[in-house]
């Protein structure tokens, strides 16, 4: 794209100077926010860290917040968080990646037309909606039937959830990502005898690698993030546990339980919001950079 | 669409945007008018507590506005002691509550009382504010264990088999920890909050210190989500107010309560004549002399300590016997002074 550059000099009007001043300061107050956000959560977060120590609160095995004798261990925060996002990725990259493959590389433009629009429509209903579905069908009728011993809140019913949530993500940008994959390559496997599939398979999915890892990234980061399905569906016990049939609690839940609540501002549950959410925005922040770097490094050039 | 037309088009919406808005506007009335009794009470009485106590007030709460539609009465449940805390910095004009008022004060972290780090009990954190609690007392409650209607073989739990299960520390983490015999699958515990009266009075009545319990259940100070969370878990167990159990008699089984002297199961009954022990407890509203002051306060909790009872038997709890509703009338007359 060419711009055309307009250098300003001493007979720019006035006008023109103030609108980029105003065009600075609107872009100036999203980046202020975020910088306030990152300050709030950093000065609080260290306000916690002087009462309870760094090292028990990463190592911890225990969380209870409310009850005495407060324990501030996040590894069953964590624990929780993490699980529920890697049930989420398993169901959502699979279908989502095949969702892709076949709108990208499959479907005719008429089926495309219906198509997308639809898996969109999954990504816009409200994640609380989601939550609800989660508590009315997916856990009392899904899951009862399927698994044994399961109870009403699972660390299953969340993952699977989410899941849904994030699945038109990753079969949005995997398609975006094999669409812009040259046809000649596409053409030159077809003319060495390459069928369909195999054309799929050995050039077009390895071509876009990057784009389809940095989807599953941005997937993940989500996942990460859910809050609402996730208070809904995963229940509020604060337990280290693998079991995926267990009621846990992640870190966004936990947020949203003590937001809720009656804490006084000032008190340890209350600061202990913002190292858990400093915490949040440090696993987010380091799985953006991740994409990042994935990206570069798989790129391909065309 | 021409230019013409689009830009009728929004002057349209805009206007009957605007005819709406300001019909909408004149609806709301202005705040209370201290006048003759004559004129119509209107005004606001804002009410947060225990959730217990919430069907109660709320069931009040709604009567009395049929009555008098220009109060807005609001009910919330933060819990006791959350409710409380708004109580005493005038955020509230009531505060429902399913145990007695902390009187007590202790020692902060120097163990001594009287300096600045000391746990300011809540009739202190009131009186701080200016505010003199009016205790209520309105009905009585029996805290009711409960079980998933799938669970067959708890058929009572003796008070030292409740506090192996819910104490802090406690190893309980299946059925046959607790009694021999019984199955080896996880028990998942649904409690509620640490906000909570009914928590501050099972943890002080079943392991001998008020908020001493362990902390890995589901906490919640919404008890319907206590019952949705048992009722959907065959190894569910729980405790709350009995009136969430009468409510849900069919998605939830009611475990009798030994306490030495044979198994007991609440009822109107056994919660009246005090033989469902320990969990037996009244349940109070605390409101203000300063709240009473206001002409719809007082006109509120004049209605409300005389329909109580009617409402106490619809809820589920355990009326005041006569006695003991004089002698809370009594109390409402004399913060009325």
């Amino acid at each position: 794209m060419t711009t055309v550059s307009v250098p300003f000099t001493r007979r720019t009007p006035l006008r023109e100077r103030l609108i980029e001043a105003f065009l600075f300061l609107s872009a100036a107050v999203g980046i202020l926010t975020t910088v306030g956000i990152v300050a709030v959560l950093v000065f609080e977060a260290v306000e916690f860290f002087r009462e309870i120590p760094l090292v028990d609160y990463l190592t911890g095995t225990v969380w209870s917040a409310s009850i005495k004798p407060f324990r501030f261990g996040v590894l069953p925060l964590m624990t929780g968080t993490l699980l529920v996002a890697g049930i989420a990725l398993l169901v959502a990259v699979p279908f989502g990646l095949v969702s892709g493959i076949y709108l990208a590389e499959y479907a005719s433009p008429r089926i495309r037309m219906l198509l997308k629009p639809l898996l969109e429509l999954i990504a816009g209903i409200p994640t609380v909606v989601l939550g609800f579905f989660a508590i009315n069908f997916i856990s009392p009728v899904l899951l009862k039937t399927l698994v044994p011993g399961i109870g009403g809140f699972s660390v299953l019913a969340g993952g699977i959830v989410v899941g849904i949530l994030v699945t038109p993500l990753i079969a949005s940008l995997s398609e975006d990502a094999m669409r812009a994959v040259p046809r000649g390559l596409r053409e030159g496997a077809v003319a060495m005898g390459a069928t369909k599939f195999e054309v799929v398979r050995r050039v077009v999915v390895p071509a876009a690698l990057s784009g389809i890892m940095a989807s599953i990234i941005l997937a993940m980061s989500r996942a990460v993030g859910e809050t609402m399905a996730v208070v809904l569906a995963v229940g509020a016990n604060p337990q280290l546990t693998l079991d995926v049939r267990e009621s846990v609690q992640t870190m966004t839940a936990f947020i949203v339980q003590i937001s809720l609540g009656d804490t006084p501002a000032g008190s340890l549950q209350f600061k202990a919001l913002f190292a858990v959410g400093a915490t949040l925005f440090m696993m987010t922040l380091a799985l953006n950079l991740l994409s990042d770097r994935v990206v570069a490094r798989f790129r391909n050039r065309y | 669409m021409t230019h013409r037309q689009t830009g009728r088009r929004t002057a349209l919406l805009l206007g009957a945007t605007l005819l709406f808005a300001a019909c909408g506007g004149s609806a709301s009335s202005p705040g209370s008018s201290p006048g003759p009794s004559s004129e119509p009470l209107s005004g606001r009485v804002a009410i947060d507590g225990s959730s217990t106590v919430y069907p109660i007030s709320a069931a009040v709460a709604e009567e009395f506005q049929i009555e008098h539609p220009d109060v807005k009465v609001t009910v919330a449940f933060s819990g006791t002691g959350g409710g409380f805390k708004k109580f005493c910095s005038t955020e509230t004009d009531a505060n429902d509550a399913s145990r007695p008022i902390k009187t007590k004060d202790k020692p902060g972290a120097d163990g001594q009382l009287g300096t600045a780090d000391d746990e300011l009990s809540e009739a202190t954190l009131c009186a701080n504010a200016g505010i003199e609690p009016v205790e209520l007392k309105v009905a009585y409650d029996g805290l009711s264990v409960v079980v998933n209607p799938a669970n067959d073989f708890v058929d009572c739990l003796t008070i030292v088999e409740l506090k192996a299960i819910w104490d802090q520390g406690s190893t309980v983490t299946t059925w046959a920890d607790v009694r021999a015999g019984w199955p080896a699958e996880k028990i998942e515990l649904f409690g509620p909050g640490a906000d909570s009266g009914t928590f501050d009075y099972f943890t002080e009545v079943i392991n001998g210190e008020a908020k001493r319990s362990r902390a890995d259940y589901t906490p919640s100070e919404d008890d319907n989500a206590l019952v949705q969370g048992i009722a959907n878990d065959e190894n569910g167990l729980g405790y709350f107010g009995f009136a969430y159990y009468e409510e849900n008699t069919d998605k939830l089984k009611i475990v009798p309560v030994d306490d030495g002297a044979g198994c007991v199961t609440p009822s109107l009954d056994t919660i009246k004549d005090g033989s469902y022990a320990p969990l037996s407890r009244p349940l109070f509203v605390y409101t203000s002399r300063q709240s009473l002051a206001r002409p719809e306060v007082a006109a509120f909790f004049a209605y409300y300590l005389d329909t109580v009872n009617s409402f106490v038997d619809e809820v589920g709890y355990v009326p005041l016997p006569e006695d003991e509703l004089t002698a809370t009338n009594a109390a409402l007359q004399a913060a009325l002074k």
